[in-house]
């Protein structure tokens, strides 16, 4: 039985054959264990060729000449494209979106033109039979440079002395922002304590196992493009080449089939991704490009890099009263097409101190160029940093005035029943639960124990430190995120369901799957809803030419906008099934119930199994009524109506030690209490919650994008970018509080960026509190063990 | 000569099948596997030994087949994670994989078991930061490695438990 009740259109999510928060495992997982997947990079099609590219060796270069005539000759090669042959076939674009009034960027073309302006631009095509010899060729390319001066150092990018980096501006200023509530010098000058810091957050980026690739296969016959393509948003990738390549867009059909990792990497507009499509139309081939890893480092968006000043002022009880911040943040030379590289900046200013019930507010942020690689969204944009910012001032109060980190939230965090909730920055929160998660933390950590544990140890020269951090985090987005903004990006979404003629049910949607599980989940919906055993059914994502048009997998949106569309639907479709049962049957719809895959009368197990309905259908229609035609395939979507964002929230702990001779630190373990409102399946939002907090620990310990004084980033090879290994992870442990939003039946939020949102700022208020008794402090992340030694004046 | 035109005749016993081509001397391991053999469950992530996507059986211990020349493999016996699948050596690991949920993308997933299962066969009783420091040559960028610790954790009791 769906449970679903049509008098007061609520769902029984609690229904004894309800899938809905049930640990069921993911049916393709075992695919994929068996390394029977399909990544873009396994693919081979008839004809195919393979590029590679040269690209800029220089952090700003004039390109003064190339000369390929010696690798034209190279055996296999097919075809040599600079900047200007790709862009006789594609439009340059634009990364800018008008909602974030005054942000500029000049088009981008898809291989630098005349000048290039960060290391690992690409710069001239090859293109060749195969890899090896594309890249063997590429190597003969001889492309002559005039090195000029790079600005690098966003602190100096807006110095009237720095190079400019684009002729067509004044200055290196992307976009400015500042948000106020007016009230805050008041405050400030009031208050009973004002502290002030400044913190540093490096660049990373994703690391994605699986390195971008993309197989643009054109066709001349019919003039349409297939593009297999390792990517989260197919009708967005299907927009973006349609109109840069002026093809129809409905002959432009992208297919995303496994993707091995993405973390919003993969949803980006890359130039050597554009150039391969465009070559597939240039030589009516398919044409591959699989970036290795070095290509990865130097392309592959980066992220975070942002230095935020902050002032926090409280009373005599610690009531927080007003916060500052001016965030500055570089972002490369271009903005990043089509979700603008202002994104991250303007979420910090959104979302800092966003747990909080202070009043006054003010925020000011800064997005330069700068000859690096192009910064843009990765996973938890802008949290990890506007969660820091605040809960390292909320530490720094708290410690000031002798208050126990844990009460200065209590104290502090907007109530759970003062919901729905306007926040100083403008942000509206429909219900939140900080009160609660705050309690079960405190329960899961035995917080009073770790405590004594830690004087304990303290005595014997063990240096622990135990954080907190409060998070909310941006789910489910409407509109008002990219389309308000100019951008082809579906805020809605929708799913196609239909009853096949064996009675299974084919559920098509338009989010994506890169692991976390978004078709288990969609399985688990379409089951509930139409009433029938999860593995009657089957998911399709991933291919535009198949699912409705929707916005993919981003935002932490698949669940909450995905699975309600699949709920719709599902349940559309059942009233059309108990419709037909009717018929059949000869009673009325109400009447009838779908349980186990079979239409009953309800509350018995008479009637007639789902695979009978649809042979009668399908194969005998003669004996239906001859005014009676039955519908088996139903469409619903759904997009987010009430608010402009549905907001998760959440609160973690961490328990570390650090070295205070080595400046090591080591992680003990880490706490999460996630409200994501409805769990669809624990173990999955588990999950996220744990791969979303080990790279949460990453940014916070370990990765940075290291750039020298020329712009030459120093560590591009796994063996120097370190990431999270299994040796110094912790176990996480994970309790949930639920609080469904009311803006759709399902109740769910995302899950999938608390733990990265969030993790970054309980590792630096724990590494802080095991400094606090040696005088030191540490207030930039990564935090590397010189960092550590520094702060404690030991280096 | 160029280095693509220098090519070497090699055999070798590839998932319990005789295999013999003739491979550029350049050409490694992995590529080998994928492009020649079409075994396409071994991924590469990082083409520098470093992250173990690569990783498969050579004569019965592990290797990065990403840092070895397919010549190299010239008179080996070599395993991967299809004939591992097909002959159902992994079946117990990749159950539990699946249960614990303890691969997101999968792209790791397969290096991933080769090293679990040299570890199990090697010490069949670790404890957990055992299996965390063996496994440390495996990147994983979506779970974690809790899951992945529960799951070879897993397979190892009950593999204890039977042996009693």
């Amino acid at each position: 039985m769906s449970g679903f009740d049509e008098t007061t259109r609520t769902l029984n999510f609690d229904a004894p054959n309800s899938y809905i928060g049930r640990s069921v495992t993911r049916p393709q997982a075992r695919r994929l264990a068996q390394g029977r997947s399909h990544y873009v990079d396994d693919m081979v099609l008839p004809r195919m060729l393979h590029v590679a590219y040269v690209r800029s060796p220089h952090a700003h270069a004039k390109i003064v000449a190339i000369e390929s005539k010696k690798a034209a000759a190279m055996p296999g090669v097919v075809r040599i494209a600079a900047g200007a042959d790709i862009a006789m076939v594609c439009k340059p674009y634009v990364g800018v979106l008008t909602h974030l009034a005054g942000m500029r960027s000049p088009p981008q073309y898809p291989l630098a033109m005349d000048v290039a302006r960060w290391q690992g631009e690409p710069v001239v095509a090859v293109v060749a039979a195969s890899r090896a010899e594309a890249e063997d060729a590429a190597e003969m390319v001889d492309v002559i440079y005039e090195e000029l001066p790079a600005a690098l150092d966003a602190e100096r990018a807006l110095d009237p002395a720095e190079p400019k980096i684009h002729k067509e501006f004044d200055s290196n200023l992307c976009f400015r922002r500042v948000v106020d509530t007016g009230g805050v010098d008041a405050a400030m000058k009031d208050a009973h304590l004002v502290v002030e810091d400044t913190i540093h957050f490096g660049r990373h980026t994703g690391v994605t196992l699986e390195p971008r690739a993309i197989l643009a296969d054109y066709s001349r016959a019919d003039e349409s493009m297939t593009v297999y393509h390792c990517g989260q948003s197919p009708h967005m990738m299907q927009g973006i080449i349609a109109s840069r390549l002026s093809l129809d867009e409905h002959r432009v059909r992208i297919i995303a089939r496994d993707v091995g990792g993405s973390f919003g990497i993969k949803i980006h507009t890359y130039g050597d991704e554009m150039a391969a499509c465009a070559l597939s139309l240039m030589l009516g081939r398919p044409v591959k490009f699989a970036a290795d890893r070095y290509e990865s480092f130097v392309s592959d968006i980066h992220a975070r890099d942002h230095r935020v000043r902050a002032k926090l002022a409280v009373d005599r009880e610690g009531n927080m009263l007003a916060l500052e911040i001016d965030d500055l943040t570089g972002v490369g030379p271009y903005s990043m097409f089509p979700r603008s590289s202002g994104v991250e900046c303007n979420q910090v200013l959104n979302l800092t101190g966003g747990p909080y019930k202070h009043k006054e507010y003010r925020a000011t942020g800064t997005v330069v160029f700068q000859n690096k690689n192009l910064m843009c969204q990765y996973r938890a944009v802008g949290h990890p940093i506007a969660i820091a910012v605040a809960e390292h001032m909320v530490d720094q109060a708290a410690a000031k005035l002798g208050i126990d980190p844990l009460e200065m939230r209590k104290k502090n965090v907007v109530p759970d029943d003062a919901y729905p909730y306007k926040s100083p920055s403008g942000m509206r929160f429909e219900a939140l639960s900080h009160q609660q998660c705050l309690a079960k933390l405190f329960e899961i950590m035995q917080y009073d124990e770790l405590r004594r544990e830690q004087s304990e140890l303290r005595k014997k020269g063990v240096h622990r430190g135990i954080g907190l951090s409060c998070f909310i985090e941006v789910t489910n987005p409407s509109p008002m995120f990219y389309g308000v903004g100019g951008a082809r990006i579906a805020a809605q979404d929708g799913c196609t369901i239909k009853l096949d003629a064996n009675g299974s049910i084919v559920a098509a949607t338009g989010v994506t799957e890169q692991g976390q599980g978004t078709e288990t989940i969609m399985a688990q919906i379409a089951a509930t809803a139409v009433g029938v055993e999860m593995s009657c059914v089957k998911v399709l994502t991933g291919d535009t030419d198949k699912v409705p048009y929707g916005g993919g997998t981003w935002a932490s949106r698949a669940a909450g906008i995905g699975g309600e569309a699949v709920l719709q639907a599902g349940l559309a479709l059942k009233r059309n099934i108990l419709e037909i049962g009717a018929v059949i049957l000869k009673t009325s719809a109400s009447e009838l119930d779908i349980v186990d895959g079979k239409v009953v009368k309800k509350g018995t197990e008479q009637g007639i199994t789902l695979a009978e309905l649809a042979r009668i259908c399908y194969y005998r229609g003669n004996e239906l009524p001859v005014d009676f035609q039955p519908e088996l395939i139903v469409t619903r979507h759904y997009r987010v109506k009430d608010y402009p964002f549905v907001f998760c929230n959440g609160v973690q702990g961490c328990l570390l030690e650090v070295d205070a001779d080595t400046g090591f630190v080591k992680l003990l373990k880490m706490w999460c209490v996630d409200d994501c409102g409805r769990v669809i399946n624990p173990k999955l939002v588990d999950e996220q919650v744990r791969g979303g907090i080990v790279q949460g620990i990453g940014g916070a310990l370990y990765e940075q994008c290291l750039y020298d004084e020329r712009g030459q980033m120093l560590n591009a090879t796994m063996a120097d970018y370190l990431v999270p290994m299994a040796a110094e992870m912790p176990d996480i442990e994970t309790a949930h509080v639920q609080t469904p939003t009311k803006t759709s039946m399902l109740g769910a939020k995302g899950a999938g960026e608390a733990g990265t949102g969030g993790a970054p700022a309980a590792i630096m208020n724990a590494v802080n509190d095991a400094l606090r008794p040696l005088g030191a402090k540490v207030t930039q992340q990564p935090i590397t063990p010189e960092v550590v030694l520094k702060s404690l004046g030991r280096v | 000569m160029s280095a693509a035109a220098d090519t070497l005749e090699i055999s070798l016993t590839l998932n319990g099948e005789r295999v013999k081509r003739a491979v550029p001397a350049r050409l490694n391991l992995a590529d080998f596997l994928r492009h020649e053999m079409e075994l396409t469950g071994t991924h590469v992530g990082c083409e520098h030994g470093v992250c173990g996507a690569c990783t498969v059986r050579v004569d019965g211990e592990i290797a990065r087949s990403c840092l070895m020349f397919a010549a190299q493999a010239d008179g080996c016996t070599v395993d991967t994670i299809e004939g591992m699948s097909d002959s159902r050596e992994l079946e117990e690991l990749q159950s539990a994989f699946v249960l614990y949920n303890a691969l997101q993308c999968g792209f790791c997933t397969p290096g991933m078991l080769m090293a679990a299962q040299a570890l199990l066969r090697d010490e069949p009783d670790p404890s957990r930061e055992r299996i965390r420091e063996y496994l440390s040559g495996n990147y994983c960028r979506c779970t974690g490695y809790q899951s992945i610790v529960d799951a070879v954790e897993a397979v190892a009791k009950a593999r204890k438990g039977r042996s009693k």
